[in-house]
């Protein structure tokens, strides 16, 4: 059985600002990022839609400590967002200094910004850099 | 089934970046473990090795084979079990069935790591490759940025003010510290205090150094037998009164649950159900604190505290020497050291040796009967075992 909704064309269009997830046709709830069954239900009666892109803060933390490679990046915040259609997605939140951010950022309103971050990968990720390109990142900034 | 028990352990001191190889690692620890059965390599029937950077950290992928040969176990059945850091025991587990199931009855299972040689960038880089590398490590995802996110979400759901919790979570990091002081196989032997871990330095927010574990090499092993092979080989036999084993997906995928990681649930339950026992007949316990909040988290998804009250029982001594259940007497993965592929068999292997009184007296406890390993692999493995004394 074909995934409804790859990673391939779920990263093509979040590079392009578009977030697709899926909806199911059984139990009516939204599943994104994508997966071969519905998180919820387990049913692969599945269609991909576009999600508005906006939601709220769950959690959220700022790292201070990279991995290899990505030394350049820190400190950077990293934003567990509940959708408003339901699904939790991580992303970056990029219109706000990490040095700022407190506990007042949970709950905060936010939505995906014009401008999609993206990672290059490494020598540990080349398979997927050859089939799929680089990695969208979810970017994040206040409605 | 069968009944299977532990007949003879072995383990490495957990160190910074160690001289010696994982073969030789390996090796050490089971050589001990071996010799503790009264046996020789060419009793075992098969090898099972949890091992999960060694490509990174080595250039060794397929150790099993090696470690078996250079053993002098040649040409046995050896398999390698990769579930992150809960490697190992994904490798008792199974190691345990083959053995109930009756195909076995003598096997030598445990697991090593060398992470520590990898140094912290490439190592927070590899331990990373745990997460979702799709979908969730480019947004820049590592272990103490997941923990960091859970603690958040903690204070959150149970309403306790973050600087409420980082006091709480500093505690189980003391306490920590406090028995791997004694542990001879630890790779910390210092005491600090709560105002040590509030002041040291930030990781990812709320979690700062002495929140989070170290990276570590070393390794564990025993030797698993059925009952009646046992008996013959020791006077102390440890059962494996029942296992359990789960999994999560990726940490947006556990939604429904976070903060408690579901499997977690899912996995002590099978273990209790599978052993006759619940949480309150539980002497000791090591459970998988690779960050402090993961102390709490655990302690209430394994049935020793209400949700949200982990904290104040660390605070109040319930989880100390002489509590209601004495955790992470070993110094726990905070100061002992959490070699991944290992850290598993080292629950299980510390749990034995408090069993048989054979711990430094700075952290035995007394008539320890049943105890309970908590192993968590990268975002959701979770694997549970319930020890009990055989004599």
């Amino acid at each position: 059985m074909d995934y409804t909704l790859t990673f391939k064309e779920y990263n093509k269009s979040l590079k392009r600002g578009k977030l697709l997830g899926l909806k199911c046709n059984d139990c009516g709830k939204y599943t994104c990022p994508p997966k071969m069954a519905c998180q919820e239900c387990g049913s692969t009666n599945l269609e991909v839609v576009q999600m508005k892109g906006s939601g709220k803060v769950i959690t959220f933390t700022v790292s201070y400590v990279p991995a290899e490679g990505r030394e350049a990046e820190v400190p950077y915040t990293i934003v567990m967002v509940q959708l408003d259609e339901g699904p939790w997605l991580l992303g970056n939140l990029t219109d706000m200094d990490p040095n700022n951010v407190t506990m007042d950022l949970i709950g905060k309103e936010v939505q995906l910004g014009s401008r999609m971050k993206t990672l290059p990968g490494d020598a540990y990720t080349v398979g997927n850099k050859e089939a799929e390109g680089s990695f969208a990142r979810a970017t994040f900034v206040f409605a | 089934m069968r009944k299977v028990a532990i007949a003879g352990v072995g383990h490495t001191p957990f160190t910074f970046a160690a001289e010696k190889s994982s073969v030789e690692l390996f090796n050490e620890a089971a050589m001990d473990a071996l010799v503790e059965s009264g046996l020789t390599a060419k009793d075992i029937q098969a090898i099972y090795v949890g091992n999960v950077l060694g490509d990174f950290s080595e250039g060794q992928i397929m150790i099993q084979s090696y470690i078996a040969d250079d053993l002098g176990a040649f040409g046995v059945a050896a398999t390698r079990y990769e579930g992150a850091c809960a490697s190992a025991s994904l490798a008792i587990r199974d190691a345990f069935i083959w053995v109930a199931s009756g195909f076995y009855d003598i096997v030598l299972v445990g697991g090593v790591e060398t992470s520590a040689k990898m140094g912290t960038p490439l190592a927070t880089r590899t331990f990373a490759m745990a997460h979702d590398a799709h979908y969730e490590y480019p947004a820049g995802l590592t272990f103490p940025g997941f923990f960091a996110m859970l603690a958040h979400l903690y204070s959150t759901n149970y309403g306790i003010p973050l600087q409420r919790l980082k006091e709480q979570m500093a505690q189980v990091s003391v306490q920590s510290h406090k028995y791997g002081m004694h542990n001879k196989y630890a790779q910390f032997h210092k005491e600090i205090t709560v105002d040590d871990v509030l002041k040291s330095f930030m990781v990812c927010t709320p979690l700062q150094i002495y929140d989070c574990c170290p990276f570590s090499d070393g390794a564990a092993v025993m030797v698993l037998a059925s009952e009646d092979v046992a008996k013959k080989l020791t006077s102390k036999p440890v059962y494996i009164a029942g296992v359990g084993q789960a999994s999560s997906g990726k940490l947006s995928a556990q939604k429904n649950y976070a903060p408690r990681i579901r499997a977690r649930e899912l996995s002590v339950k099978q273990a209790y159900s599978m052993a006759g026992i619940g949480p309150d007949d539980v002497d000791v316990c090591e459970l998988h604190d690779c960050f402090s909040i993961a102390s709490l988290i655990a302690a209430e998804s394994l049935g020793f505290a209400e949700y949200g009250k982990a904290g104040e029982m660390w605070e109040k001594g319930e989880f100390d020497r002489g509590g209601k259940v004495a955790i992470n007497m070993s110094g726990g993965l905070k100061s002992k050291g959490h070699p991944i592929g290992a850290t598993g068999a080292s629950q299980a292997v510390d749990i034995v040796h408090q069993m048989r009184g054979e711990v430094e007296p700075g952290r035995q406890v007394e008539d320890v009967k049943i105890g309970l390993t908590d192993t968590l692999g990268g975002d959701g493995v979770l694997c549970n075992m319930v020890l009990q004394r055989g004599w």
